[in-house]
Order: C-alpha cells, then sequence, then structure tokens
C-alpha cells in the first residue's frame, strides 16, 4: 500500500499515512494550497528514509558522515549535541514533521499550522498565536495542558505508552523546542532518564520485541507496577536533570515529566494541569 | 479440534515474520505489531489489525496520490457525499447469533434513515462455482475435483464457453473425513480471497489438473490457456463466412462441441458456395455442423486433435476438384491451416495467403481472454438471521420484498428466489483478504444487509443496539474505494420504495 491522503471527518484536517508514518496536519490560512503542498511533499517521504535506515538505526558518533537524504540529514543534526546513546531514529518522527511543515510554509502564508506525526508536532504559529494541547497518561488519564506561544516550532511526547520503546518508566515526558526534531530526540533522552531500579519495572531486550529496533539488546521497559513515593521521586529528579542541562545548552526550551500521577516541570512550559492531578512543581 | 494429518496448521511457525505492506519491511516477532501498529505477527501469519473495512464513495475516497499532480483532483474541503459504507469485513461475528450483530450502524442517506446490519457470517452451508473461460476438455460432467487427494466438489454442466466446476458444499465441509472438511474449507478460502489452488480433475487414467485463480486464466496441463473461443465451429462459420467466400473454396472451423464446414453450412449456402466434396468424420448435426470430430483435449478447438487432417474423410470426386484450397482453423484462431488439394484429390500443406491469414487472426481477435471466476455461494437464512433480528422470517421476507439490500463486503449481492437467503457475489467485486475461516470448519464471510431505520424496527430488528455510523469510524478503519462495477449498497434505487421515501 503506497501513501493515502484523506479529509477527516470534521472537513479542516489532513490525514497522510505510509507506513508507520501517520500525520494529522491542520493549517489556518490558504488551507488548500496548504494541504496540496504537503501531500506533494509526503509522497517520497517514507521511501526516502528507508534508503538510509541502515545508517539511521546506528549510534552517533562523531566521525558519523551525513546521510544523503533531506530528513536523515536533519535527524541526525538533532541527535548529533546529545551524548549518551542515541541514534537518530530518536528524531524520526519530528523530522518528518519538520519537514511537511517545512513544505506548507513555503506553498503559502500561513498563520498557524501543525504537523502531528503520532504526538510528535512540528508548529508554525505567526507572532501572537498560540497553541494549546491537551496532555493525556497511558491510561487516557487527562494530566493537564501545554499552551506554546510563537518561538515554539515543536512539541513530542515520550514514554512507555508510545509506538516507540522508552529505555525509562516515564508515563510522558513532553518537550517544546525550537524543531519537532529537536523536541523528539530530547523527549526521547529525557524520557529514557525518568528511571530507577526497582523490582516492580519489568524489562526486556528491545529485539526480543522488535527484532529491528535500534536499540538492540537494550533492556526496554515493559512493565513498571506502582513504584514507592521515594522512587518516584528519584526518577523524576533523574529526568528533570536530563531536561535541565539540555535547557541549559539551548537545545530545548522546556519540559514536562509524568510519573505514576506526580510530574515536574523544566523551564517555562506554559504547562496547566488538569483539576484532578497532583503536580509538584520545582521549575 | 483435533487435527488429523499435516495441514497449513501444523507448519512450523517462524518466531518473527517480515512484513512486506510498506517499504519499511519490519521483522515482527510474535505476538507483537509492526512499527505501524496497524499489521501484527500473529502465530507467524501477518494479519491486520484494523477492526474494520470502510468504502468510502464519490468525490471522498481516498485520494490516490499522483506525483507531480496538481491537486486538482481534490477540493480539499469537506465533501456532502463524504458517506462511508461499513462493510462487514472485519467487524468479528457473535455466533452461535442470538446476541445482536457486531455492529448495527446508522446514517442518513438523502433524506432517509438508514440501517446497515454488520456481521461476519460463518457459514456451514457454502461453496463457490468456478467459472472457466475455455474449450479445453478438464473432465467430464460430474467428475470428482480433488485437492491434495480430497475430493472437494466436482464438474457441473458446462456453459458457452466455459466450463463449470461446484466446488466446497456442506457435503464436503462436513459430511465427509475431517481432512476432507479441512482441504475443502482451505480451499474455499483461497478461491475466495482470489488465491492459485491447484486441483486435479478426474480419477486416474483422465486425470487433468487445473490450477484456479479468481480472475486470472487458467492452467490445465500445465498450459495457461490465453483465449475464450469466438463461438462455437458453426457459430464463427456464421460470423466469419462473409469474409472468406471469394478467398478459399471450403472453411472447416473445428471445434470440440460443433465443428463448422462453410460449404455445407446454411450461411454458406446463402452466399453461394458450391459443394467441395468435403466429408468430416463425426457424427452430422445439421448441414455444416458435426458432433464428435474427435475426443476432448487440449489440441485444436478443444479436441485432442494436433493434425487436423485427421478429421477429414476421403474427398468426393463428383464434387472436389485439384487445386481446390481449403482453410482449417480453431474456434480460437490460434491453430490454423491452409491446404490444395493435389491431383489424387488429398490436401497438401500450402503458403496461406495474407486474406486468409488475416482472418484467423479476426478470429483470435474476436476471442476474450480467458479467465476464471469465482462466484461464493452460501446460504444466511440460518441463525445469522438473529443477530439481525428477533424474528427471523422476517428478514427473509423484507429481503425478498425488496425492502432490505443484501451485500458482502459492499459487493452486490445475488439473492436466489425462493426460501431463505441464498446469495452469490463475485470474490472480485469484494474487498481484498475479505474471508476467513472458523476450525468447525466453515468460511467466515462479510454480510450486511441495509434497510430504512423504519423497515427494520418492522422486521423486529435490535433497535436498541443501532450506533450512528460516526461512533463507528475511526482513522484505524481500512478504507477502500467502492469498486467501480458496483451499486451502492445504500443507493435508493436498490429499493421497493425508491422514488417514494415516504411510502
Amino acid at each position: 500500500m503506497g501513501p493515502v491522503a484523506a479529509i477527516l471527518p470534521c472537513g479542516v484536517r489532513l490525514h497522510l499515512q505510509h507506513g508507520p508514518i501517520d500525520l494529522i496536519i491542520g493549517a489556518d490560512g490558504d488551507r488548500r494550497v496548504a494541504f496540496a503542498a504537503a501531500r506533494d511533499r509526503f509522497v517520497s517521504v517514507l521511501d526516502e528514509l528507508v534508503g538510509d535506515l541502515p545508517l539511521l538505526r546506528a549510534q552517533v558518533l562523531p566521525e558519523t558522515g551525513l546521510p544523503t537524504g533531506k530528513i536523515a540529514r536533519a535527524m541526525v543534526r538533532a541527535v548529533q549535541p546529545h551524548s549518551g546513546f542515541i541514534t537518530p531514529m530518536a528524531a524520526v518522527a519530528g523530522a518528518v514533521a519538520d519537514e511537511i511543515l517545512t513544505a506548507m510554509r513555503a506553498a503559502t502564508h500561513l498563520r498557524r499550522a501543525y504537523v502531528n506525526n503520532g504526538g510528535d508536532m512540528a508548529l508554525y504559529l505567526a507572532r501572537g498565536q498560540t497553541f494549546t494541547t491537551a496532555m493525556a497518561g497511558p491510561d487516557g488519564a487527562d494530566l493537564g495542558r501545554i499552551t506554546a506561544t510563537d518561538g515554539i516550532g515543536g512539541i513530542a511526547t515520550s514514554g512507555m505508552g508510545g509506538r516507540s520503546l522508552s529505555l525509562g518508566i516515564a508515563d510522558a515526558v513532553t518537550v517544546l523546542a525550537g524543531s519537532a526534531a529537536q523536541a523528539d530526540a530530547a523527549a526521547t533522552l529525557v524520557a529514557n532518564a525518568v528511571n530507577v531500579n526497582h523490582p516492580a519495572i519489568r524489562r526486556q531486550p528491545a529485539r526480543d520485541l522488535a527484532p529491528d529496533s535500534d536499540l538492540g539488546d537494550r533492556p526496554v521497559t515493559v512493565f513498571c507496577a506502582p513504584l514507592p513515593a521515594k522512587d518516584i521521586q528519584t526518577a523524576l529528579e533523574n529526568g528533570q536533570r536530563a531536561a535541565d542541562q539540555m535547557r541549559q545548552r539551548g537545545l530545548i526550551h522546556a519540559a514536562a515529566l509524568f510519573l505514576q500521577g506526580e510530574s515536574r516541570l523544566s523551564g517555562q512550559t506554559g504547562f496547566t494541569p488538569s483539576p484532578s492531578h497532583r503536580t509538584l512543581v520545582h521549575a | 479440534m483435533s487435527n488429523d494429518g499435516a495441514g497449513p496448521n501444523d507448519r512450523a511457525k517462524p518466531e518473527k515474520i517480515r512484513c512486506d505492506a510498506c517499504p519499511v519491511l519490519c521483522y515482527i516477532a510474535d505476538g507483537r505489531a509492526g512499527a505501524c501498529d496497524r499489521y501484527a505477527n500473529h502465530d507467524g501469519e501477518l494479519v491486520r489489525l484494523d477492526p474494520l473495512t470502510i468504502i468510502e464513495r464519490s468525490a471522498d475516497k481516498l485520494v490516490p496520490f499522483l506525483r507531480g499532480g496538481d491537486g486538482t483532483d481534490w477540493d480539499g474541503d469537506i465533501v456532502q457525499s463524504n458517506r462511508p459504507f461499513v462493510t462487514a469485513v472485519g467487524a468479528g461475528t457473535t455466533y452461535p447469533d442470538y446476541k445482536p450483530a457486531p455492529f448495527i450502524v446508522s446514517q442518513e442517506v438523502a433524506g432517509v434513515d438508514m440501517v446497515t446490519v454488520v456481521t461476519e457470517g460463518i457459514f456451514s452451508y457454502c461453496g463457490v462455482k468456478v467459472k472457466i473461460d475455455t474449450d479445453r476438455h478438464i473432465g467430464q460432467e460430474r467428475d470428482v475435483v480433488r485437492v491434495d487427494g480430497e475430493p472437494v466438489g466436482h464438474v457441473m454442466t458446462s456453459e458457452y464457453g466455459s466450463r463449470m466446476l461446484s466446488l466446497g458444499g456442506v457435503e464436503h465441509l462436513t459430511g465427509g473425513s475431517k481432512k476432507e472438511g479441512r482441504v475443502t474449507c482451505d480451499a474455499l478460502l483461497r478461491l475466495c480471497n482470489c488465491q492459485a489452488v491447484e486441483m486435479v480433475i478426474g480419477d486416474k487414467g483422465h486425470a487433468t489438473t487445473v490450477i484456479v485463480q479468481a480472475g486470472k486464466a487458467p492452467v490445465i496441463n500445465g498450459v495457461k490457456e490465453k483465449l475464450m473461443r469466438v463461438g462455437c465451429g458453426s457459430a464463427a462459420i456464421g460470423m466469419f463466412a462473409k469474409q472468406w467466400v471469394g478467398h478459399v473454396d471450403d472453411v472447416v472451423v473445428v471445434d470440440d462441441h460443433i465443428t463448422g464446414v462453410l460449404s455445407e453450412h446454411q450461411s454458406g449456402k446463402l452466399l453461394d458456395v458450391p459443394p467441395s466434396g468435403i466429408k468430416i468424420k463425426g457424427r452430422r448435426s445439421t448441414p455444416g455442423r458435426y458432433f464428435q470430430v474427435a475426443e476432448p483435449g487440449d489440441g485444436w478447438g478443444g479436441t485432442d486433435i494436433e493434425d487436423p487432417l485427421t478429421i477429414l474423410g476421403d474427398f468426393n470426386p463428383k464434387f472436389a476438384k485439384p487445386g481446390q484450397s481449403l482453410l482449417m482453423v480453431s474456434t480460437t484462431g490460434e491453430q490454423y491451416g491452409y491446404f490444395t488439394l493435389d491431383s489424387d484429390l488429398v490436401p497438401q500443406p500450402a503458403v496461406i495467403p495474407a486474406q486468409l491469414e488475416a482472418s484467423a487472426h479476426l478470429i483470435a481477435e474476436n476471442c476474450e481472454p480467458s479467465v476464471c471466476s469465482v462466484v461464493f455461494m452460501a446460504g444466511a437464512g440460518g441463525s445469522l438471521r438473529a443477530g439481525v433480528t428477533e424474528n427471523p422470517v422476517r428478514l427473509t421476507k423484507s429481503v425478498k420484498d425488496s425492502l432490505t439490500y443484501v451485500s458482502c463486503g459492499g459487493a452486490e449481492a445475488y439473492v436466489w428466489p425462493g426460501g431463505g437467503i441464498t446469495v452469490m457475489v463475485d470474490v472480485l467485486d469484494m474487498p481484498a483478504g475479505s474471508f476467513g475461516y472458523v476450525p468447525t470448519p466453515a468460511l467466515v464471510a462479510p454480510i450486511e444487509f441495509t434497510m430504512r431505520v423504519a423497515d427494520y424496527g418492522a422486521l423486529g430488528g435490535h433497535r436498541a443496539e443501532i450506533r450512528t455510523v460516526d461512533s463507528v469510524m475511526s482513522p484505524d478503519n481500512r478504507k477502500v474505494a467502492q469498486a467501480k462495477n458496483q451499486p451502492d449498497p445504500m443507493a435508493h434505487a436498490n429499493y421497493r420504495w425508491a422514488g417514494k421515501p415516504d411510502a
């Protein structure tokens, strides 16, 4: 099955899908032109990526060369500044979203636009525009709202509940950054950092679950039972430290970390907790 | 359910499989989904996880990508005709049927509230009728058709230019040995899902191997069939007589059914073709038409002959003259030969004139491609109806009264006259992979009943279970376009009340 496009029943959002890529796209402005540009750009995206897959699934090292594809290069650039184990695949969803958003913006003037790639979102906000997104836990619980303002180009969420495997135990880590690729890579790493050792956590080599995962034999979290309060604190602090460092290096604007009913914020997230949700704010 | 022999279920399953649904080509571990969450490895089989298949019609169906297209094929706006049809493919079933069908969905269609009852039926009474476009001999009527040595059906009455098989049915599914039932079910499943099935027709000594695949040419004894005959030999004489008269003294169209002879045929007489003194071996039916000129086979025109002269007796010297010409051609135009009589009135091969060779090619050109058609036939008259209504006979009556439209995977189903709801549908009109099976053994096939909400109430439908179509739609549904040749199941014209929606 090749790439497909459809207008969602609401009539104002475009759905593009090819293989594992699922994009929900909205645009305020000349929507017809923007959607046509998105569609035209999307047609070859997966094929471009597949050509570079072996390189993209390998750890980025200082001597790693840049791949040929434009999106693949953006993925490498997004993960290169980070230390520790990371492959360009950590930024794949965000990089695809960025590319489609760029194509739409090149085609027409827009006031506001977003490309949501399974929770990793590229965002364009003209001056004064805002974008509010609802946060939900893996169980569908309302975690609160994040309102992005202009200057934020990407919002990405990572954690145990998503499609990708995580080394950590976070329910969700949402990162605001200059681009979706940067946000995606950072969210992956911060979610990995939200971690602690405890018998309630079950892990399994990534390869057993997804034979061609870029994580290889690294132990990914498959289950996490309720943890004692102090372990939740420790795990969140580990994650927050990673987020703070990224923020200080200018890699991200802000991050919100969620684990078992607790949360931590790093930077100005524009986060409004849901009334039912307990939040400890140490920002 | 125990297995009493090696079957498809007994194969060793690989731990992980490669998904080829998209270019990513994920390796998927058993019990896991691929990167897309749409395809999964279920006991070594690649399965789609989509809950339902939705047919989208008219301007709002999925837009095919055209590289470099200018986007004018799509206006980017919601279209009022955005009206999906929820098929039963992937709907699941509620066997043993005392519960309401899995999906009973309503939507307004051109001012009329319609409801579609969507279920995947488990059909014990089901089979396929196979039409094989060929004149080649594939078996005698009533010959047994076997797959993997098990009887799965038989040869039935031939149709014009086609051989017919009746496969499956309750006698083979549940009336024979366990292995017979399993093999039959597997063969039906593959045929219905448009896969190729090799079968052996007839017993040792006159067995024919045929590979049948819906929409594809049959392969008979290893030879792929190309063309249907243009007509029987007699019909071919009638069709092409005018092109031959004046260019050749006589023409024989060799056919396993009815071999035609121009000079004796009514059309030759009308065109004043003189007698040629030709003698055909075989049983004369009416002038210029001969039965049984040879045995059936895969030679000329469905006979067993390779040398057409073998069907000729001696020319009658009262009419025949040396130098007289004769064209012999098969009913598909694939074989032809041109002869002239020597001084002993014996036909000798000669170079065929271009005009006559062109006529042979014209016959070939007029032959349609040979294909296999697989028509699924099943009875939905049983307990399946209980998923639709608490009063099953009313559903049958409603169908007969043209108040309820029956479709299978969105494809129009022919409903047989008489009692029950016995349907036939061309599997090529249904979405790919529409069929499944249960180890009973029985086939699982989609079936939808569409009617006005008011009529659904009148037949005792499960009105409390009606859901709006919006509540069923989700981005995860598999969406397919309406088959080009298929009517819209919800089009008012399908119904008796067409043109008077308030009736």
